[in-house]
């Protein structure tokens, strides 16, 4: 399976600003009553986007910056901290990533979330705390604004200012060598995964 | 060496390392549900993959079965769709699917240990962040995305890095009205939602020993709410006693064997932990939240906090949650109108929930003003607590008796909030919009408290209403 080496994601951004927003702000749960994932793009952040009466509410998704982010279907998301925490599902980051983003920068990660996206090939990239706040002002106060997330050199920049970047390595080496889903490597060696079976009783039937 | 539990399941199950430094980990039991795997089954069919361990995957369906409408064609065809998908994709593959019509289906995180498929020393992943559930085994058991049930399916393994360990340790007995969700919702409020990033929680102590199998499956439930990938209690007698018999437990001599092996994976005396956190038993009371994370908590008998008392980080998520929840900083929760009290989910839809509950209901009535389901969290645990009555308990009170499923602990059914409304609930998240109302207010609590939420109409001591 050949896939795309993500070393570097240079996009209009918009901040999407606060912490422990949790998957079910991202994408509620009656948005999973579904097979596939299609069609998740439209619905992220749906109840914070829209108001109890069915009206758009003034949101960092309904702007026109975030408008050209889908229409591009390339962006950077910033965000807070502890980003993506409560459940497993994959919608959440399908979500973001059919909106149109492509890189997400934060402060930390919830790690299924932080995987999820990995296995899309979305990078997640954390900022130190007066970093994140730096950059967020600056996204907010020119949202669209080009973010420059280099997963290869761990930095992001933004307006002639350049912070240091971190993500897990093996996250990095996955994306920037462009083997970011780990199914290749997973079927790579049946004998050795056959072994390991074999060596357990409640597997192997002992 | 001296060797965690998670140590030494992890070395069992390790498969080799791979190129980007991570650990190939064979995944010896897959759990699967509605909402997680249809995608899966469809990347494996695209990619022209199998499943490569059909007998060590395990269906049911739980997220989207309706609790009040038991014949199909359900009202909802997208749910009919799902549940339809799964029996063709298990069908398919040669999974054996615990269906609603078996007497067997449930919430997948009570369907393992009540089936005897949930062992210690095994690793378990299961496309739902709950799944550390099974770590009150003494397994290690992983919440994990469709990618990577797809992952499962098609080679048994998951390409992880190791975790660090935590110990949380409890000691001493817990105070009459306090029970183990109580327990957990003080370790989140304490070491934060955040807090276990990084980190496989393993829960000891003499509070610990003295629970049930069914306790500490409640509190490893909430391992995810504190950030905690997955949590585990050291197996012990009471484990074993547990698993003996069920359908999947080992038999004849094949059950001593098992004994001895999982006894020899615990946690060995004087292994490393990367971090020790201790609490008293003694210091933790009935515990509620009142924001819109699962650390947003305080004892029944306090204040909520001031926001000036709040660090900057937590400040601005307590404004945010105040808003939400229509409440007020430095006033006390109690006394808060309940408009709705939900018993069930993974969390406390068990057995022991369902009696300890009825306990105290029996003989009283839920308050006029509020609407309350119990929603036990399997068919067999249904089954069982109509066997004793329990449902004539809760009917007679005022509650509505449904049928098993996660219900409104996240509302993928019909179960859902209306408006604004307030729910005392037994489930395991408050966050905005969780129990299908965008403007829904939930608050966290024991099942107890939950009869004591039902019967006065408010946020209430159950201690002081049961007289405990």
């Amino acid at each position: 399976m050949s896939l795309a080496k993500i070393t570097l994601v240079r996009a209009s951004a918009v901040a999407v600003p606060g912490d422990d927003i949790d998957t079910d702000r991202i994408i509620p749960a009656r948005f999973l009553r579904c097979v596939t994932f299609d069609g998740l793009g439209e619905h992220a952040f749906r109840d914070e986007r829209t108001g109890p009466d069915g009206k758009e509410r003034a949101h960092p998704l309904n702007t026109p910056e975030a408008a050209a982010v889908s229409k591009a279907k390339k962006g950077v998301m910033v965000v807070g901290f502890n980003f993506g925490c409560g459940s497993s599902r994959e919608h959440a980051p399908q979500s973001i990533w059919r909106f149109g983003f492509t890189a997400i920068v934060g402060g930390s990660f919830a790690e299924i979330f932080f995987g999820n996206s990995t296995a899309l090939g979305v990078p997640c990239l954390s900022l130190s705390k007066d970093d994140l706040a730096e950059l967020t002002a600056l996204v907010q106060k020119q949202p669209g604004v080009e973010v420059t997330v280099d997963v290869e050199g761990l930095k992001v920049s933004c307006e002639g200012r350049s912070w240091k970047a971190t993500i897990p390595a093996a996250a990095r080496d996955g994306l920037i060598n462009g083997k970011w889903d780990p199914i290749a490597d997973l079927l790579g060696d049946d004998g050795a995964v056959n072994k390991t079976a074999n060596g357990l009783a409640y597997v192997a039937g002992k | 060496m001296a060797k965690t539990l998670f140590q030494k399941v992890w070395d069992a199950h390790a498969v080799r390392k791979l190129p980007n430094g991570q650990t190939q980990l064979f995944i010896g039991t897959h759990l699967i549900h509605e909402v997680t795997s249809p995608q899966a089954f469809g990347m494996i069919r695209d990619l022209g993959l199998k499943v490569k361990y059909p007998q060590r995957t395990f269906a049911t369906v739980d997220h989207i079965v309706p609790t009040n409408e038991l014949r199909e064609p359900y009202s909802d065809p997208i749910a009919q769709e799902m549940i339809e998908a799964l029996r063709k994709n298990t069908k398919d593959f040669g999974i054996r699917f615990f269906d609603t019509n078996t007497g067997t289906q449930g919430i997948v995180h009570m369907v393992g240990p009540e089936q005897g498929i949930t062992q210690p020393g095994t690793t378990i992943a299961c496309g739902d962040s709950h799944t550390a559930t099974h770590g009150a085994f003494g397994a290690i058991a992983f919440g994990i995305g469709t990618t990577q049930v797809r992952d499962v399916l098609a080679t048994q393994t998951l390409a992880l890095s190791p975790l660090k360990v935590r110990r949380i340790e409890v000691n001493g007995r817990l105070a009459p009205g306090v029970y183990a969700k109580d327990v957990i919702l003080h370790i989140i409020r304490v070491l934060g939602v955040n807090g276990g990033i990084g980190y496989a929680y393993e829960y000891a102590g003499s509070t610990f020993d003295a629970f049930t199998l069914e306790e500490r499956m409640t509190v490893c439930n909430m391992s995810i709410e504190g950030g905690a990938r997955c949590g585990y209690v050291n197996p012990d007698q009471k484990t074993f006693d547990y698993i003996k018999g069920r359908p999947y437990a080992p038999k004849g001599a094949d059950w001593d064997a098992a004994v001895e092996r999982w006894k020899s994976f615990a946690s060995d005396p004087g292994c490393r932990y990367d971090d020790v956190v201790k609490f008293d038993a003694a210091d933790i009371r009935p515990t509620v939240t009142w924001g819109i994370t699962p650390g947003q908590a305080v004892f029944i008998d306090e204040k909520m906090p001031a926001l000036e008392s709040l660090n900057d980080a937590d400040r601005q998520t307590a404004a945010d949650a105040y808003q939400h929840m229509k409440l007020s900083p430095d006033t006390p929760i109690k006394g808060t109108k309940v408009d709705v009290a939900f018993l069930g989910s993974c969390t406390n839809g068990r057995i022991s929930d369902l009696r300890e509950a009825a306990k105290y209901l029996k003989g009283r009535k839920v308050s006029p003003s509020v609407k309350a389901i119990v929603v036990p969290g399997s068919q067999l645990t249904a089954i069982q607590a109509v066997k004793e009555g329990l449902d004539k308990v809760f009917t007679e009170a005022g509650f509505e008796w449904r049928g098993a499923g996660c219900s409104m602990c996240l509302a993928m059914n019909p179960d859902k909030l209306v408006g604004d409304q307030l729910c005392a609930s037994s489930s395991n998240r408050n966050f905005k919009g969780r129990q299908g109302s965008q403007t829904g207010r939930t608050v966290l609590m024991s099942p107890v408290m939950v009869v004591a939420a039902a019967i006065t109409g408010q946020v209430a001591d159950a201690r002081e209403v049961f007289k405990v």
